[in-house]
């Protein structure tokens, strides 16, 4: 039998902090397709296994497809399941994502974000998450190797709750992020499992109560379905609250949906997610030097949308400057994150100025010279008082 | 508005809880030609019952003597609600006990 | 070949794929789950790919199945049927599931859920091994969609997508040999089976639950619509496709060829032709194609076997 880890701290890389996550909460059966940036999760769970440290089936499937297939499969029996992906990945098990949400099975899933084809890219940027917002799937955005090895246990414990049964995307920069070792604090495995123990609190395959999965379903019945969703969505936003209070009581660290620096007295607001955040909170110190009161909003719940946050934080700032680090070609004004937050604030009577930078595509280095840039283009905007109505795409080469 | 029960009253996911629900769904109205079994003849080989596609032919213990004096311990009888008139119990029946009729209302 | 149902009365009365189903009048598919899920009886769970099978038996909130069965899309039968029987491994182990609980685990797709856009999925499912028991009931060509063809419409018939016309006169190619195909893969167990051979095609369902890794049922089913036939001549039909070598009953048990149904008089593909509106435009030359192909296979057969079990035409 797998002897449980005890708490230590150890220098891990997100992607393998990722492996240990899943590894604690003792998961019954992982299939994952190699995908650069993603690789080391699934190579780390095969090492475990391998060594006899954790007890699961690991799928070798041939493609993420399957993937996500079998593990649809698995979590009909009542498994708790796990895979992991990155762009090309995801679009091939695109169709599957919507299956496994139409399904409502708590599935979890690690995405380190990158590029979507063409052209190929194996560099980060979030194409491949914002392609799958509507998939309903909540999705949380994550940006440290200790952020996300805590996230991925809460992510078990929203899922499964009767109340959301819905999965779940841990989404976190390919190469920044997956790649970059970090101190990590891991708990006492058995406390893990504690915290968020086995419960099918969903409808599985059973051969003493059988039951009919994935029917068609007709035009006087599917709308019923697609509103359970909805539904599921809106008992979710409080359930992740609860749960992200509930893990700061056992292991000490406290997440929010939205994480905030320097907010309280910020004329000028910068919205983002994703490893960029890191270089925003260090520029931030040094524009504060210069006198220009700048803030940051850190977006960490992207599905469900934090709407009551977003509003409570930005709605009496000034001006807001959105950094979208994916493209939404076509749209009226701006990339996905912009969209999201001008729609919140479009019946409300206080609202910022809103402007959307796009940044970081394809990895296009993000320089603190570039947050400076939107910075104090953002206060040309606001003594202006006048925005540009599409976004600015930062670091493109004319 | 319909009376078709609501999002909050179905099972989530589109799950089918009552196995065999379809049971509820007469399909006997799509026939236009209608089995009949004639007793006296059928030697209940079991082939019709074997190929109906719709598990419309029925394996009743129903014991049965023919004219002939020849006793059987089990009958076959079409269910009705079911039977889609398709034929091939007449086609397949090794001593042409069942007959195809039309289906008159 | 094993034998663990000698005659029709072995067969079980108790019924797990019931009436209420919207299959066509006369579509044997359902014939066959009836069967196969006789034998299975009632501790298993089917995983059954897009297709007919899978549109007419479950219509929310109908079904017709009382075992548990799953859908979840049309090309990944086999990983969904891989991660099922992954799962019931581990939760085994864990002791989750009683170790002597026997479920069996049955991936059911159509021609088109295997031979091509779920090939992959079969063939990873394959190679990795899994107890899962593939049943694949061929119709010949993409029938829930409106009768397109697929790689398993045999050469010259008519589909909505290889029309007859004057310049193309039905399908180009043959059908794609998809039980050699999985055989290659060196699982334990393939067998071809026939609707209008019951015996048969129960104990080779029945052999392929048993054995220790994957098994194969290729079983060839007449489509009423598709082929354009009378659906009382379904079974006629099916059984004329063994009767002329159009389809050879066989399995393949760890490695040993054996085919299971012998034809000491061959009919002539003809009289399985002309029953089919599908082949209605074959001319007496095109007749003669098929029927030198049916001869080549027959011949093949006959060698691999090492003695003539199925002999040769007769008028």
């Amino acid at each position: 039998m797998a002897k449980l880890l005890k708490a230590q701290r150890m220098a891990l890389s997100t992607n393998y902090a990722v492996a240990y996550a899943v590894k604690m909460v003792d998961v019954d059966v992982i299939a994952a397709y190699p995908i650069t940036p993603q690789t080391h999760v699934v190579e780390k769970l095969a090492e475990f296994i391998a060594n006899g440290e954790l007890n699961a089936e690991m799928i070798h499937v041939e493609s993420e497809h399957s993937a996500l297939s079998a593990v649809i499969g698995a979590a009909a029996i009542g498994a708790r399941t796990f895979t992991a992906t990155s762009a090309q990945g995801l679009e091939f098990m695109h169709e599957i994502t919507h299956i496994a949400s139409g399904m409502r099975l708590p599935i979890v899933m690690s995405v380190a974000t990158r590029a979507l084809s063409a052209p190929i890219s194996i560099w980060c940027d979030y194409s491949d998450i914002m392609n799958v917002r509507d998939a309903s799937w909540i999705i949380y955005f994550t940006s440290r190797a200790q952020e996300t090895f805590d996230t991925i246990i809460q992510a078990y414990k929203v899922a499964e709750n009767e109340k959301v049964l819905l999965p779940v995307m841990v989404a976190y920069d390919g190469f920044i992020t997956s790649h970059t070792y970090e101190p990590v604090d891991l708990p006492d495995e058995e406390e893990v499992r504690k915290f968020v123990p086995k419960k099918v609190t969903w409808y599985t395959l059973n051969p003493k109560k059988p039951v009919t999965m994935g029917p068609v379903g007709p035009p006087d019945w599917y709308y019923e379905f697609k509103y359970q969703q909805v539904v599921a969505f809106e008992n979710s936003l409080p359930v992740i609250k609860q749960v992200n209070d509930e893990f700061a009581k056992w292991f000490g660290r406290k997440y929010d949906v939205i994480e905030l620096y320097m907010m309280d007295d910020a004329e000028i607001a910068l919205v983002s997610y994703g490893s960029v955040v890191g270089t925003i909170r260090e520029t931030i110190d040094e524009l504060r030097k210069e006198g220009i009161k700048v803030g940051l909003l850190n977006l960490r719940l992207f599905r469900p949308f934090p709407v009551e946050d977003i509003k409570k934080y930005l709605s009496k700032v000034p001006i807001v400057g959105i950094l979208d680090r994916a493209i939404s070609y076509g749209a009226p004004y701006g990339g996905p994150a912009y969209t999201d937050i001008a729609s919140v604030f479009y019946h409300e009577r206080e609202r910022p100025m809103l402007v959307n930078f796009i940044i970081g595509i394809g990895q296009r280095t993000i320089l603190p010279d570039d947050i400076k840039f939107i910075a104090k283009k953002l206060k040309e905007y606001l003594e202006r008082k006048h925005v540009p109505h599409k976004p600015i795409f930062v670091g493109v080469r004319e | 508005m319909s009376s078709l029960p609501g999002w909050k009253r179905i099972p989530i996911g589109a799950v089918i809880t009552e196995p065999g629900s379809s049971l509820k769904y007469k399909t006997g109205d799509w026939r236009v030609m209608r089995p009949i079994i004639d007793q006296e003849k059928c030697v209940r080989c079991r082939t019709c019952w074997v190929f109906c596609p719709d598990g419309a032919i029925m394996e009743v213990k129903k014991p049965y003597r023919t004219k002939a004096g020849r006793e059987y311990d089990v009958s076959y009888e079409i269910n009705y609600d079911y039977c889609k008139g398709c034929g091939i119990c007449a086609h397949e029946c090794p001593v042409k006990a069942i007959t195809m009729v039309e289906e008159v209302k | 070949m094993k034998s663990y149902f000698k005659s029709l009365k072995d067969l079980p009365i108790e019924e797990y794929f019931v009436s209420g189903h919207r299959l066509c009048a006369g579509c044997l598919a359902g014939m066959i789950m009836r069967h196969l899920t006789k034998v299975a009886g009632p501790n298993t769970i089917i995983v059954n790919a897009t297709g007919c099978l899978e549109v007419a038996t479950t219509i929310y909130p109908y079904t017709a199945w009382r075992i548990p069965w799953i859908h979840v899309a049309f090309e990944n039968a086999a990983s969904v049927a891989s991660g099922i029987e992954a799962a019931i491994k581990i939760l085994k182990k864990k002791g989750v599931i009683r170790e002597e609980e026997r479920i069996n685990v049955i991936a059911v797709a159509g021609d088109g859920g295997t031979y091509d856009i779920g090939f992959q999925a079969l063939s990873g499912m394959l190679e990795r091994g899994h107890k899962v028991m593939y049943v694949l009931y061929d119709n010949e060509a993409y029938m829930n969609t409106g009768i397109q063809r697929s790689g398993g419409t045999p050469l010259y018939a008519w589909t909505t997508t290889t029309p007859v016309g004057k310049v193309w006169k039905g399908e180009m190619r043959p059908k794609k040999p998809i039980a050699e195909i999985v055989a290659a893969h060196k699982i334990p167990y393939v067998a071809t089976a026939n609707p209008a051979y019951v015996i048969d095609m129960v104990n080779k369902f029945k052999r392929g639950l048993e054995v220790e890794g994957p098994a194969f049922i290729h079983v060839i089913q007449p489509c009423v619509a598709g082929w354009r036939i009378d659906s009382a001549r379904s079974v006629e039909i099916a059984r004329l496709a063994v009767l002329t070598g159009m389809w050879i009953n066989y399995e393949i048990d760890h490695g040993e060829f054996k085919v299971t149904t012998r034809v000491p008089k061959r009919k002539p593909v003809k009289e399985y032709l002309r029953l089919q509106g599908r082949f209605r435009h074959l001319t007496d030359k095109d007749i003669e194609e098929i029927q030198e192909f049916v001869n080549k296979e027959v011949e093949r057969i006959n060698k691999l076997v090492g003695e003539e079990v199925i002999g040769p035409v007769v008028e």
